[in-house]
């Protein structure tokens, strides 16, 4: 197998994604699958290629340091799952 | 079926009504924008049920509205309409902004219908990602309309709204159109602001029309194109957008990439259409020969699935419980929330691609995966560029296979990312791409991709138009004539 | 027992004063209330998009040149990917391996010569959302532990500045800092106020025997803001390292949260679950190519830095001094201040900062004229010509007029009227109670409303007791 389940664990940790103990078993199988399908990427000889990290060849795109309007808090806070007063509140980080 | 009497007495055929047309009714006052909105939605309240094409429409979104209504793919942030780009852990977002796609369209008068259904963040090529269900491919219920953008294009094709916008990473706006035998552009990367797009890899996302006919794609293309100084990938088109009319391809040189047109899994009847096409084009005056693309359909599929998934691993992290969307609650410090609300938030498309992507950007793996792939993308724009040095256009099947049966692919991955083999080369390259039906075989539409250089798209509406006219596809569905 | 050498390297982190955030026009705002500066990009609602601030780029150029860096000709921003509710895109826009600013270098002066400290690079990133925590203590269900998180810092620009491990005591790293802060404060691109938080800073040190080649292992101290806190804590960290050296023990990389009231500081994590945090480029971004010709620009307008002016003045009022002025911002007016070098540093730098006023307002000619008769005018005079030397129309005559009072025909009548009143002191005095000196001095004083010279009063006084 390409990649193995601790690996997928490890993965998943860094993803922050918890997975059910079937789950590990189905997503190492599909994803040894696919990373072999993708790993053909390294069949080529591309030394002294630049990499493409966007198809178009834009520098220097910026805005000017003019403030614009913020959100309120109502705004800012319209979707959060838990608050209090005016602030996001979460369990302990 | 199709026919809505409109208050006026005005008769509305939501199946045939192009939006020229329907704009046309609207400038002669035949009908008003509140008509045409309704007209719409009752055909949406009569076969949606069955199709699932909408996540849900907006009763009264012709409210303020001159123009006609449009429908948008979930990912479009819309102000005060749920916005869930098909996922679970999105249900219940409400945006506090328009995505300036959105606000383009406000800004040229169109209602907006409602919010199409999608593969979740745009991860799929059937719409059967969705967390809210398929939907069915309007020509064969039994059958996928492509994707992601399948909600729209099944709108469209069905009558439920008169044109639509999709999202395509790697093929989704163009191998749905070609599905549902409907009309759409993958425009040139950087030609359409991406800002409120939820996004999925933000190096390939682009927005784009879905529409009945090329001269509609222009339409719309010309309200959301240009310059959003919101987003920084983003250039002003080098020349205004041409509605077409030529009906010939006169001096047009269109070349035919071998390995686009002879990939393994492309259907036979799929071939015999695309090269039926070919032959109305030689008739109307196009140039065409072949030409090679020699290994950019060969490493593009493993290119794009490393790009995509790397760039996803990063666009889903904000997906976290805290701003907005789901939370679940397990007992536990911040950690557990996050693991737990990704875990019950994501399907198993988005779990995968996020898993893929960060393994390949992880200690150790980056150069092999990442960086590897980003020069294998250097070497498919080389080949593009190459292959456009002798011609105006390279054209292929959109999707090597017709509509395919419901279920039959999600068991494995691969095979359903088989389904972007074509589309995705061109779009690694940035390159515009348009797919217009140009047939049927087994009963179900057949897409011809057009594929410009970068900025061509005045170039594609001008060939799709003609062929359009030349093929005479009926893009009403058989069962609904 | 061997000698041991520390070997310090510090990243800085600076906020720049831009007006709008980093990615976003939000402005920049401390005292507000909660998530009320903030937008769909900084609060990273789905769809958002970054847009750098120009400003803050250019900024970061100016801070690299002062820094003595090369401008890098294409720089890019990377996404660094990790979870944690003040990090609300799940990953921050930061430089990685193509920085704006690189391979600069200082030359710090000290008592005992220069140093140079090498600067490895100068990049711009985005800060992060600020959480408290609160709860836990009541309850176990409502009162259960959490955290709340107020997005309005999130996205202020950020320039990092991370040395080379080439200090070698606390006390240098506390002058390098110092100087460094006076230098952003001048070019005026950051308040600098490490109260306020907009400038922290890490210390990574490790301690080695002296001639060895080769660095041990580091430890980190973390989010320091205060240059006497950092310098303590540099000390401490080196004697906990030395200790467990001569002990037999090893360090452990780890990362120390420093406190200061406590004697400990405990670690906040070792490196062993050090996060993978994949960066890659930002693909939301374009690169940056600096325009040679604004490089050379803000490179030609460049003022004389805090390093090179301590240097400059050493000479004049030695080191101790020059550095005073120059890292509290003072040295100005020092040398717009005519007179004795040494007395214009020590009252501009002690006496006159004691008073409050603002060195950019004080008339430095007229103040040289009070430093100039310090000592033949009252203090009490030359108290309050410190205190108005910034006011508008300052000048020294009022105060140098009041020497005056020195003279003795103006005084003798006092004192004989004092001392006529006091007779009984008097009788007590030429009796030998010579103390009682002070009491006379001290009522003519008074009587004066302490306008008089104390030295001519004193004398006076004494002759006429005498008679």
């Amino acid at each position: 197998m390409a990649i193995s389940r601790d690996e997928v664990l490890h993965v998943a940790r860094l993803a922050r994604l918890e997975l059910a103990e079937g789950e590990l078993d189905r997503f190492a199988e599909q994803l040894s699958a696919i990373l072999e399908a993708v790993g053909k990427v390294g069949e080529l000889d591309l030394e002294g290629v630049e990499p493409t990290a966007h198809p178009l060849d834009l520098v220097n795109v910026w805005a000017e340091d003019e403030p614009r309007p913020c959100l309120s808090a109502d705004e800012a806070l319209a979707n959060a799952p838990d608050r209090e007063g005016g602030s996001f509140r979460v369990p302990a980080a | 079926m199709g026919l809505n009497r409109g208050a006026e007495g005005s008769v509305i055929d939501t199946f045939r009504l192009t939006a020229e047309e329907a704009a046309g009714l609207l400038e002669r006052g035949e009908v008003t924008a509140t008509e045409l909105h309704r007209a719409y939605l009752d055909a949406a309240a009569a076969r949606n049920d069955e199709l699932n094409a909408y996540l849900c429409t907006v009763e009264d979104g012709a409210a303020g509205a001159s123009g006609l209504p449009i429908a948008f793919k979930d990912v479009v942030s819309t102000k005060g309409v749920e916005t869930t780009a098909g996922s679970k852990i999105l249900a219940g977002y409400r945006p506090v902004f328009d995505a300036t796609v959105a606000a383009r369209c406000k800004d040229a008068g169109l209602s907006l219908l409602g919010k199409t259904n999608m593969d979740e963040f745009a991860m799929g090529s059937s719409t059967e990602n969705s967390a809210y269900g398929p939907t069915h491919n309007p020509w064969d219920p039994t059958r996928v309309p492509g994707g992601s953008s399948g909600g729209s294009t099944a709108a469209v094709a069905a009558g439920l709204a008169p044109w639509a916008l999709g999202s395509d990473t790697g093929g989704s706006i163009k191998q749905p159109a070609a599905l549902c035998g409907v009309v759409g552009l993958r425009p040139t990367y950087g030609t359409v602001s991406r800002y409120g797009i939820v996004a999925f890899a933000s190096s390939l996302d682009q927005i784009g029309p879905v529409t009945k006919t090329v001269r509609d794609c222009a339409r719309l293309y010309e309200i959301i194109a240009g310059r959003d100084p919101c987003d920084t990938t983003t250039v002003e088109l080098p020349e205004p957008v041409a509605v077409p009319e030529a009906e010939d391809l006169k001096g047009v040189r269109i070349g035919v990439p071998k390995e686009l047109n002879e990939a393994e899994g492309i259907e036979p009847g799929v071939s015999e259409q695309v090269e039926r096409a070919l032959e109305t084009a030689r008739a109307l005056g196009a140039e065409i020969g072949e030409c090679r693309l020699p290994r950019s359909v060969e490493y593009g599929l493993p290119c794009y699935y490393l790009i995509a998934p790397s760039e996803a691993s990063s666009n889903l992290a904000r997906y976290d419980g805290v701003r907005y969307g789901l939370r679940s609650t397990p007992n536990g410090d911040v950690r557990a929330m996050y693991d737990r609300t990704r875990h019950d938030g994501f399907g198993d498309e988005p779990k995968r691609r996020i898993m893929l992507g960060t393994y390949a950007l992880s200690a150790g793996y980056y150069e092999a995966f990442y960086g590897q792939a980003q020069r294998v993308r250097t070497m498919i724009r080389d080949e593009h560029a190459a292959a456009f040095e002798q011609f105006d256009l390279l054209v292929s099947p959109t999707s090597p296979t017709v509509a395919f049966e419901l279920g039959a692919r999600t068991a494995n991955p691969l095979a359903m990312y088989a389904a972007d083999l074509l589309t995705i080369p061109s779009n690694l390259a940035g390159l515009p791409g348009l797919s217009i039906p140009c047939g049927l075989s087994e009963g179900l539409p057949v897409g011809l991709q057009l594929i410009g250089r970068q900025f061509s798209e005045n170039l594609l509406f001008r060939a799709g138009h003609a062929l359009e006219r030349a093929l005479d596809f009926d893009y009403v569905p058989e069962r609904y004539r | 027992m061997s000698a041991w050498e520390p070997v310090i390297g510090l990243e800085i982190h600076v906020h720049l004063k831009t007006r709008t955030k980093m990615f976003c026009r939000c402005p920049i705002a401390y005292f507000e209330p909660p998530n009320t500066q903030t937008c769909p990009v900084c609060l990273a609602m789905p769809g958002s998009l970054p847009v750098p601030n120009r400003k803050a780029v250019e900024w970061t150029i100016l801070l690299g040149l002062a820094l003595g860096c090369e401008i890098a000709p294409r720089a890019i921003f990377h996404r660094k990917n990790y979870f944690y509710p003040d990090n609300p895109k799940g990953y921050q826009i930061s430089q990685y391996d193509e920085p704006l600013c690189v391979d600069g270098r200082v030359v710090v002066p000290g008592s005992d010569g220069d140093s140079e400290v090498g600067i490895v690079r100068a990049h711009l990133e985005e800060d992060a959302a600020k959480t408290v925590h609160v709860g836990g203590a009541e309850g176990r269900i409502h009162g259960s532990e959490s955290s709340l998180v107020d997005f309005n810092r999130a996205g202020t620009p950020l320039v990092e500045i991370v040395t080379a491990p080439d200090i070698r005591s606390a006390e240098q790293a506390k002058r390098f800092l110092q100087v460094l802060r006076q230098m952003v404060v001048e070019l005026d691109i950051s308040d600098a106020e490490m109260e306020k938080g907009s400038m922290r800073f890490d210390v990574n040190v490790s301690v080695r025997e002296a001639g060895e080649s080769d660095f041990r292992t580091r430890t980190e101290l973390k989010n320091m803001n205060s240059f006497n806190f950092a310098a303590k804590g540099i000390e401490r960290e080196i004697r906990r390292q030395v200790e467990l050296y001569e002990s037999g023990g090893t360090v452990v990389q780890e990362t120390l949260h420093f406190d200061p009231g406590n004697e400990s500081a405990p670690p906040l994590r070792s490196k062993e679950e050090a996060q993978d945090y994949r960066y890659f480029p930002e693909p939301d971004l374009v690169p940056l190519e600096p325009d040679r010709e604004l490089v050379e620009r803000l490179r030609g307008g460049l003022p004389e830095l805090p390093w090179a002016r301590i240097r400059r003045l050493e000479a004049e009022i030695g080191f101790t001094l020059a550095e005073g002025l120059v890292t509290s911002g003072r040295d100005e007016l020092y040398s717009r201040v005519p007179g004795e070098r040494e007395a214009v540093a020590n009252v501009v730098m002690n006496e006159l900062a004691a008073t409050g006023v603002e060195p950019a307002d004080v008339n430095a000619e007229e103040l040289g004229k009070v430093i100039a008769a310090r000592a033949d005018i009252p203090r009490a005079a030359f108290a309050e010509a410190l205190a108005a030397s910034g006011d508008e129309g300052f000048s020294a005559e009022r105060y140098l007029a009041e020497s005056a009072i020195a003279d003795v025909s103006e005084l003798d009548p006092v004192i004989d009227r004092i001392l006529g009143q006091n007779q009984q002191q008097v009788e007590a005095y030429r009796g030998g109670k010579e103390g009682l000196l002070g009491f006379f001095v001290g009522q003519v004083m008074k009587e004066t409303g302490g306008k008089a010279n104390p030295k001519v009063v004193n004398e006076r006084v004494r002759e006429k007791l005498k008679a």
